[in-house]
C-alpha cells in the first residue's frame, strides 16, 4: 500500500521558445550615463550580429512561472529520502546558502588585491586544515571542481612524484567494483588501466593484488568503504603490498561519509585521496553540480600540488605562485570557492563531535534498512555494512522484474530510487544509502514501500515492470533519445503538441 | 533502532573495523556552533575582503548585475537539492531547463549542439582540445598567446601526460589580436586544433574567419574560446568554428573569488559523439508525451569507463541554471542592449586611457601606465575606493607596464573619470595630497 504520497495537480509548461512573443521583455537596465557608441562604427559592421536568432522573448511573470512550474516536476531532498548509493544525498543546510551570498564573499573578484581578499583566503586555509585533520593527511588542495577532477589531480600528483623518482610507470590498478570515473581518469592522466577482480565479498583480493603490482604499476585506486558499502578490512596489508613495490595508494573519497570521525585514510596507508564536498560535507548537488573535489595528500606529494598555494607571511595570507615542482593548474583561479564556503559552514556547525555523530547515524540508518529488507531481497554480501547496503534483484529477476523496474515503482511510493545496477560486480544491484539525514519514520516508510513492491513482484509483476504509474511523466523512452538525438529545440519541432 | 539490530550501543556498528585503523581520539576541531555564530564568522571574514568598492577587474571574471530572479529560482529546493537527473520521470524540471540551456548556448554561439555544462571555461578548453584530437586523429595543439594565461596553464596540465604537444602563436604588438602569420607558419599536418579566444584576453576582437581558414587549410579544427559571454549579445558568433569552449560566468554568476562558474562546450552536430559531458535529449514517455532524458551516455565514464570521452561526472548544473534564468530574463532584446551598454561604457573609459593596442575591443582594454607603474596607479585608485586593473607583467613580461581593465554596465561614469585621472597623475588622485 502506498502510504506516503497521493497525486496532486501540477502545471504543464511549454519551453521558453514556445512561450516567446516578439518584442516581449522581462528586464530593465539603467539609462546609460555615457554617450552611446555605434557598434558597427567601432567594431566594424561585419562583426555585429543582426539578432540572436530564436532567443526567447518573455515577460518577468512568465519567467517566474516557467521555472516554478518546471521545479514542481522534480523530486528533491527537500521532499524526502533520496537513497542514491555512493551519492550521499544529505540535507543541505540553508545557512550555507546564506553565508555564500554575503556581499564580501559572493562579489570577491579572484584578482582583487590579496590585502582585500584576506577573509576569502582565511576561509580556504581553515577548510584545508579541517579536511587535513578529518582525513589524517598532511596537505590539501581545494582547486579541483568535482570528484572526477580530484581523481585527475591526484593521479597527476602520483605521476609527478614517480617521475621525480625516475619513472612515472605505466599502469593504474582499478578494482572492478570501482566507479566509472576511476578508469576514465586513469586514461586521462595517460595511464593504462588494469582491472583487478574482487573476491566474493567485493573486497580487494590480496593474492591477486600481490600478483598485479609490478614495477610497471604506478598505483592502486581504491574506494573505502568500497562500493558494496564494506570497509576494506585488509586495507593496511593492501597498502603495504602496493608500497613495497614503490607504487602509491589513491583513495576515492566518495564514501567518506562512512568514516568521518571514526577512521582516517591517512592512518591506513593512503597517499592521496579526494573528498566530494558535495557529498560528505552537505553542499547541494543542484541537479548535477557544482561540486568540489578537494584533494588531500601525504607530505611526499605536497611539493607537486597545483599552484598557487596559500602562504602565511607576517600575519597575512598570500598566494605562492612560485611552485617549481607543481603539476600546474587544474583550473583557473583557486577552486569552487562558493562551494568551499558552504562546506566550511557545515564543519563549523557540527564540530568534531557532531561530524562523528553524523557518521554513526548514517551507518545506523543503512544497517536498519539492511536488517528490515534482508528477508525480502538478496543481500549482495554478508560482510558488515557501513553507510550503505547493496542488494541484488536475484529473487525478483526470477519473476521477470529487474532492479530498474523496482526503482521506477519506488517513485510511485513517493521516493527517489536507489542507485540502479551499480556496482557492476553485483547482478542487478540495488544500492541504498540513506545518510544520517533520515528519521526512523521516513526509513520505515521506505522499507514498507520496498517490501510492498517485493509483494507486488510476486502478485502482479507487470505492475512493477510498467511503473511509474502515478507520475506526470510515465516511463521515458531513452532508447529513441539516443538513436535519434534531439538535443536542442528548433522552430520546426514547435509543431510538437505541448505536454 | 539499535535494539532492532540486536545492538546495545551504536559503537558496535563499526566494531568490526581493525583496531589499528580506528581513530581513538576526538577530531581536533572546534565544537559545533549555532547558526547565529556561523553567520557572524562569515560576516567577519567577508569584512576582511573588499566591500563597496567599484571594481574594474575582468580577465575571466566579470562584475555584471545579477537579476533578482536568478537567486529566486536557483534557491528553490526542487532545483537546489536534487541529484543529476538520471531518473527522468521525476527530474523533468531539471532536464527541461538543461534542454533550454543547450538550445540557448547554440543560438548564442552559432553552433549546432551544446552540452549540459563543464566545470568552467578553463577546463572546457582542454576538453575541447582532446575532443579535436579524437576527431582528427592528430595530437598537436596550437593555442594563441592571447588566450587567457590561466586557461593556457590548465591546457598544459591536461595535455602534458597525454604526450600532446601544446605550442603557441603570438599576438600583434600593435593591434593586440592574434598574429595570423605566425599561426600560418606554425599550423601543420599534425595540428589537431587551433585555439583562439574571442574577444581575446586583452579584450580585442579576433578575426575568427581568417583563423578558421588557416586551420581548415591544414585539416585542423578551430576551437574558439570565450570568457565574456555578454559579448555574444552583440558580436557575430564564431560560426566558422568547429568547437566553441566558453565560460558563462558573465550570465548572473557571482565572481565568488573564482568559482563555481559554468563552462560549456558547443560544436558542429557531426561531432556530437565525441563531446565530453552530459547531454539532454528530447524523447517521449510511454503515453506519447514529450519528455527529456540524459542521452548518448555511451560516451560517458559510467558506461564506457577507460574509453570514455572524458572522466567528467558532476558538472555545474545549478550554475548553468543561473545562466539559463539570466538568458530568459534578458532575452533577445535585453542581451543585445546589455552588450551595447558594455560597449559604450568601455569605450567611454578606453577613450580616456593610454591604450596599448589599436584593435577593436568589446569591454576590456589594455592601458599603459607610462611614467608610473601599474601598481602605483592601482594604489592611488584604492585610496578612492576603486579596484583598478590587473597588472599584466605576471603573465606577459613584455607588458609589465600595462594593466587590463574592464568596464561593464555596472561601471559608473564618475568612477571611470577617476580611473582616467589616475592614469594622468596617480599622485594627484591621492587624498594625502
Amino acid at each position: 500500500m502506498i502510504r506516503k504520497v497521493r497525486t496532486h495537480i501540477t502545471q504543464d509548461e511549454a519551453l521558453l521558445f514556445e512561450l516567446s512573443s516578439p518584442g516581449k521583455i522581462g528586464y530593465q537596465l539603467p539609462s546609460l550615463d555615457v554617450p552611446p557608441v555605434d557598434a558597427a562604427e567601432v567594431l566594424g559592421a561585419s562583426r555585429i550580429r543582426s539578432e540572436i536568432e530564436g532567443f526567447p522573448e518573455v515577460s518577468e511573470v512568465e519567467v517566474i512561472r516557467h521555472f516554478t512550474r518546471l521545479s514542481t516536476h522534480n523530486y528533491a531532498i527537500d521532499l524526502g529520502l533520496y537513497p542514491l548509493g555512493s551519492c550521499t544525498m544529505k540535507y543541505n543546510p540553508r545557512i550555507n546558502e546564506l553565508v555564500a551570498r554575503i556581499d564580501g564573499i559572493a562579489w570577491a573578484h579572484p584578482y582583487q588585491p590579496e590585502s582585500l581578499a584576506q577573509g576569502a583566503m582565511e576561509i580556504m586555509a581553515r577548510l584545508e586544515a579541517a579536511l587535513a585533520e578529518i582525513t589524517g593527511m598532511d596537505a590539501v588542495t581545494l582547486e579541483p571542481c568535482a570528484g572526477a577532477h580530484g581523481e585527475f589531480t591526484g593521479l597527476l600528483l602520483m605521476r609527478a612524484l614517480l617521475e621525480s623518482r625516475g619513472n612515472p610507470r605505466r599502469k593504474i590498478l582499478v578494482p572492478d567494483s570501482a566507479h566509472g570515473t576511476n578508469p576514465a581518469t586513469a586514461s586521462m592522466a595517460g595511464y593504462a588501466v588494469e582491472n583487478i577482480p574482487s573476491n566474493q565479498n567485493g573486497m580487494i583480493d590480496l593474492a591477486r593484488l600481490e600478483g598485479a603490482v609490478t614495477e610497471d604499476v604506478a598505483g592502486l585506486m581504491v574506494t573505502n568503504p568500497n562500493t558494496l558499502g564494506v570497509f576494506e578490512a585488509e586495507i593496511l596489508r593492501a597498502a603495504e603490498i602496493v608500497h613495497a613495490r614503490g607504487a602509491l595508494v589513491y583513495m576515492d573519497g566518495a564514501n567518506m561519509n562512512a568514516l568521518v570521525g571514526i577512521s582516517r585514510p591517512g592512518d591506513f596507508g593512503v597517499d592521496v585521496m579526494h573528498l566530494n564536498l558535495h557529498k560528505t560535507f552537505s553542499t547541494p548537488h543542484g541537479g548535477g553540480g557544482p561540486g568540489s573535489g578537494a584533494v588531500a595528500v601525504k607530505a611526499h606529494l605536497e611539493p607537486f600540488l597545483p599552484y598557487p598555494r596559500l602562504r602565511r607571511v607576517h600575519g597575512a595570507w598570500s598566494w605562492d605562485q612560485d611552485r617549481p615542482r607543481s603539476i600546474g593548474k587544474v583550473r583557473a583561479f583557486y577552486g569552487n570557492f562558493g562551494v568551499l564556503v558552504r562546506a566550511l559552514a557545515y564543519i563549523l556547525a557540527h564540530g568534531g563531535a557532531g561530524l562523528r555523530n553524523a557518521t554513526v547515524d548514517a551507518i545506523l540508518n543503512a544497517n536498519y534498512i539492511r536488517k528490515h529488507l534482508e528477508p525480502h531481497y538478496t543481500l549482495a554480501t554478508t560482510a558488515p555494512s557501513m553507510h550503505e547496503c547493496v542488494f541484488s534483484d536475484d529473487r525478483q529477476a526470477a519473476r521477470g522484474v529487474r532492479t530498474g523496474d523496482i526503482a521506477k515503482r519506488l517513485i510511485d511510493y513517493g521516493f527517489h530510487p536507489y542507485t540502479v545496477s551499480f556496482p557492476l560486480i553485483v547482478h542487478g544491484a540495488l544500492m541504498i544509502e540513506p545518510t544520517e539525514t533520515e528519521s526512523k519514520r521516513e526509513l520505515d516508510l521506505f522499507i514498507d514501500a520496498l517490501i510492498s513492491i517485493a509483494r507486488e513482484v510476486e502478485q502482479d509483476p507487470d505492475l512493477v515492470r510498467k511503473a511509474p504509474h502515478l507520475t506526470r511523466t510515465s516511463r521515458v523512452d531513452e532508447v529513441t533519445a539516443a538513436r535519434k538525438p534531439v538535443v536542442r529545440w528548433r522552430p520546426d519541432s514547435a509543431g510538437d503538441p505541448l505536454p | 533502532m539499535l535494539a532492532s539490530l540486536g545492538l546495545s550501543s551504536s559503537e558496535e556498528l563499526f566494531a568490526h573495523l581493525p583496531a589499528e585503523v580506528r581513530l581513538n581520539r576526538p577530531l581536533a576541531l572546534a565544537p559545533g556552533v549555532s547558526e547565529y555564530e556561523i553567520v557572524d564568522y562569515f560576516r567577519a571574514r567577508a569584512a576582511e575582503n573588499s566591500n563597496g568598492r567599484a571594481c574594474f577587474l575582468g580577465a575571466g571574471a566579470y562584475s555584471h548585475y545579477r537579476p533578482v530572479m536568478v537567486d529566486t529560482v536557483v534557491s528553490r529546493g526542487e532545483f537546489l537539492t536534487s541529484y543529476t537527473p538520471y531518473q527522468a520521470e521525476i527530474s523533468q524540471g531539471t532536464l527541461a531547463t538543461i534542454f533550454e540551456f543547450q538550445t540557448m548556448v547554440c543560438q548564442l554561439t552559432g553552433m549546432e549542439v551544446a552540452n549540459a555544462s563543464m566545470y568552467d571555461g578553463s577546463t572546457a578548453v582542454p576538453e575541447a582540445a582532446m575532443m579535436a584530437a579524437r576527431i582528427t586523429g592528430r595530437d598537436r595543439i596550437l593555442a594563441a598567446r592571447s588566450l587567457h594565461p590561466e586557461y593556457r596553464a590548465v591546457l598544459r596540465t591536461y595535455l602534458r601526460n597525454l604526450a600532446m604537444p601544446v605550442d603557441e602563436f603570438g599576438y600583434l604588438a600593435a593591434a593586440g589580436s592574434a598574429d595570423l602569420e605566425d599561426l600560418a607558419a606554425k599550423v601543420d599536418d599534425r595540428t589537431a586544433a587551433v585555439i583562439v579566444q574571442n574577444p581575446n584576453f586583452f579584450g580585442i576582437l579576433e578575426d575568427v574567419t581568417a583563423a578558421a581558414a588557416l586551420a581548415h587549410a591544414r585539416g585542423a579544427l578551430l576551437v574558439v574560446a570565450f570568457t565574456e559571454a555578454v559579448s555574444l549579445g552583440l558580436l557575430e558568433p564564431p560560426r566558422e568554428a568547429d568547437i566553441v569552449a566558453g565560460e558563462l560566468q558573465s550570465f548572473a554568476i557571482p565572481p565568488s573569488y573564482g568559482g563555481p562558474y559554468a563552462g560549456v562546450i558547443a560544436a558542429k552536430e557531426k561531432f556530437i559523439r565525441q563531446m565530453p559531458g552530459r547531454l539532454v535529449g528530447q524523447t517521449r514517455d510511454s503515453r506519447g508525451r514529450r519528455a527529456f532524458c540524459l542521452t548518448l551516455a555511451t560516451r560517458e565514464q559510467h558506461i564506457r569507463r577507460e574509453k570514455a570521452t572524458s572522466n567528467i561526472c558532476t558538472n555545474q548544473a545549478l550554475i548553468a541554471l543561473m545562466a539559463t534564468v539570466f538568458m530568459a530574463v534578458y532575452g533577445k532584446q535585453g542581451l543585445r542592449e546589455l552588450a551595447a551598454q558594455n560597449l559604450s561604457k568601455a569605450h567611454y573609459l578606453g577613450a580616456r586611457l593610454p591604450l596599448r593596442f589599436s584593435g577593436p575591443y568589446f569591454n576590456e582594454m589594455v592601458a599603459t601606465a607610462g611614467a608610473h607603474s601599474p601598481d602605483a596607479i592601482n594604489s592611488a585608485l584604492l585610496e578612492k575606493n576603486i579596484i583598478g586593473g590587473l597588472p599584466l607583467g605576471r603573465f606577459y613580461p613584455e607588458l609589465d607596464d600595462c594593466m587590463l581593465l574592464c568596464a561593464t554596465e555596472m561601471a559608473r561614469r564618475e568612477r571611470m573619470d577617476e580611473v582616467a585621472q589616475a592614469f594622468r597623475s596617480p599622485a594627484g588622485g591621492s587624498r594625502n595630497r
